[in-house]
């Protein structure tokens, strides 16, 4: 029998690759799935008191939810923040991208390792840069001040809208400049180059030979800011104030303070959703504009 | 090849100063001789590092980020290893899925991935502290320490495997003789950037750890006191260059003996 199976494992290519895999996947099982399971079981609950659940089913905390105009406001807000973001972080970084891309010719390597290295400081550590820069006495205002420019200091710059998508641009810029640099990179230069012979103008090249050729990174950096920026905790909680809330913090609140475990566990599963469901409607719309283009 | 572009070269530039001026702002403040961080400075002192020093309670959440850094870091870029030979020896049925379950826990907003494990904590009777934050801390390196190895085995020879094997070496032999010394650069790249990440991490530190803090936690809590400030300045700072050093370590690692081509930069992105 061990022979059968020796034999079978040695010309079975799958058999050895989950048996590879297998550390991983029981990880991802124990870790993840069977937690995100349980968590959407609780979202299902209902706090009696301060130490006890009802484990019996119900859907009213969903109900709660979209009946409360705090958390609902809080979810649109989440959501309009992490566009924002994403669409100013993908603007900035691609005629960055662009120029290391086309017109750097030694050592590209060097400016990539140089534009990703901030990203690797503690997060925390930057937001809190932001707070010393956006603060009432930070950098910004008080320069100003000194300048002669100012009599009081600037309120607005701090505890808002503006101080989370400033900071969280300046956090996630990584994600938007690596997969942008890939695409552009492996854009073949004589399409360009031909394009321009035959009469294209700059901008016509651009619009219709470069920005399709670099859709693939465009796509895949949408995803990969806008998922992690809609469930951000510390920049909301540093810089937000009330203005500038968003869901996560009220998550938090539900697992800290408030003491809601369902309530919370049913805000993270709507939060998730909302996430799953940009990711389909990006991939898809993606396919049908590569499809379009090819 | 375009030959020159001053508007777009000075753009980069200045997008290099507003990813770089933030961060550097916390070392010049660090050593500045006041209690706001406001200019104009007024005057050097190294109270702040001697204040911070002085903290028994930051040794304390030292000592617990390295445990959890180095235990997150091994195990991760072990499995992390396992799962990257897998992906790019082999062409199997379900690769696909299984690619994207290992790199989910990458993708998702992190705060889902602490609540949830939170949960699953709590009702198993658990007490919260730095095993679940080491568990969680693992499950979100994976698929780091994965993309770095993946990339680092890619395009690997897999026949000098082969011919070990034929030669009469057993399957440790060759991993030990032949696979390891390929892939250690690569593995030490992922062993420093999980511990780092590790190292940095806040969200589910805040989640799962109670009452033993890690070094972000401890930040956290300093930061909310005005008075406490300067030393999580000087901290800040203490972080911000040790953290640079071993990146830049690992990003060097990772190239060596890589040929040009190969040598990206770390994160693959995958279509």
């Amino acid at each position: 029998m061990l022979q059968v199976w020796k034999s079978f494992y040695a010309r079975s290519d799958p058999a050895k690759a989950y048996s590879l895999l297998s550390p991983a996947l029981i990880l991802v099982t124990l870790a993840m799935l069977i937690p995100l399971g349980l968590m959407l079981s609780f979202s299902f609950f209902t706090q009696t008191s301060f130490t006890e659940i009802d484990y019996s089913f119900t859907i009213t905390r969903y109900i709660d939810f979209f009946q409360s105009n705090l958390l609902v406001s809080l979810l649109i807000k989440s959501v309009k923040i992490s566009f924002i973001v994403t669409f100013v972080t993908l603007l900035t970084a691609y005629p960055v991208c662009y120029y290391i891309a086309f017109y750097v010719k030694k050592n590209k390597m060097l400016w990539l390792v140089l534009l990703t290295l901030p990203f690797w400081t503690s997060y925390l550590l930057r937001v809190f840069s932001w707070k010393i820069i956006l603060g009432t006495k930070g950098v910004i205002n008080s320069s100003l001040i000194n300048a002669g420019l100012l009599s009081e200091p600037l309120t607005f710059l701090m505890y808002s809208e503006t101080a989370v998508i400033i900071t969280l641009t300046h956090a996630w810029a990584a994600f938007a400049l690596l997969p942008l640099y890939v695409s552009l990179d492996k854009i073949d230069f004589s399409l360009i180059e031909a394009a321009r012979d035959l009469g294209l103008s700059r901008l016509e090249t651009f619009w219709k030979i470069t920005l399709p050729l670099s859709l693939p990174g465009i796509i895949g950096a949408i995803l990969i800011i806008f998922i992690p920026t809609v469930g951000d905790y510390v920049t909301p909680a540093l810089l937000g104030g009330t203005d500038g809330r968003m869901l996560s913090n009220m998550i938090q609140a539900y697992f800290g303070k408030v003491n809601n475990l369902p309530l919370g566990a049913a805000s993270a599963t709507i939060m998730l959703i909302t996430v799953a469901i940009v990711t389909i409607v990006v991939s898809y719309t993606t396919k049908k504009l590569t499809q379009r283009i090819s | 090849m375009e030959q020159k572009n001053n508007t777009l070269l000075i753009y980069t530039l200045l997008y290099f100063a507003f990813l770089y001026i933030p961060v550097l702002f916390l070392p010049i403040f660090s050593f500045n001789d006041a209690n706001y961080m406001s200019f104009p400075l007024s005057g050097f002192t190294t109270e702040h590092y001697e204040e911070m020093w002085a903290k028994t309670n930051l040794h304390k959440a030292l000592w617990a980020s390295i445990k959890v850094g180095v235990v997150a870091s091994v195990v991760s870029t072990t499995i992390a290893l396992f799962a990257a030979k897998a992906f790019a020896r082999y062409k199997f049925r379900g690769q696909n899925i299984s690619y994207g379950a290992i790199m989910i826990p990458f993708l998702i907003p992190e705060i889902i991935l602490a609540v949830a494990i939170l949960v699953i904590w709590l009702s198993l009777g658990f007490k919260l502290g730095l095993v679940p934050v080491t568990l969680g801390h693992i499950l979100f390196c994976t698929p780091f320490a994965m993309l770095i190895l993946i990339a680092r085995i890619e395009g690997f020879d897999f026949s000098l495997e082969e011919a070990s094997r034929d030669l009469g070496e057993n399957a440790w032999g060759t991993f030990y003789r032949v696979s390891l010394p390929l892939y250690l650069p690569g593995i030490i790249a992922s062993l420093l950037l999980s511990f780092i990440i590790s190292f940095d991490e806040f969200v589910l530190a805040f989640f799962l750890t109670g009452s033993d803090a890690t070094l972000p936690m401890y930040m956290w809590a300093q930061m909310r006191f005005i008075q406490k400030l300067p030393h999580v300045l000087a901290l800040g700072a203490v972080i911000i260059v040790f953290t640079t050093f071993i990146v830049l370590l690992a990003f060097w690692l990772r190239n060596l003996g890589q040929g040009k081509e190969k040598a990206e930069f770390g994160i693959k992105i995958h279509e």
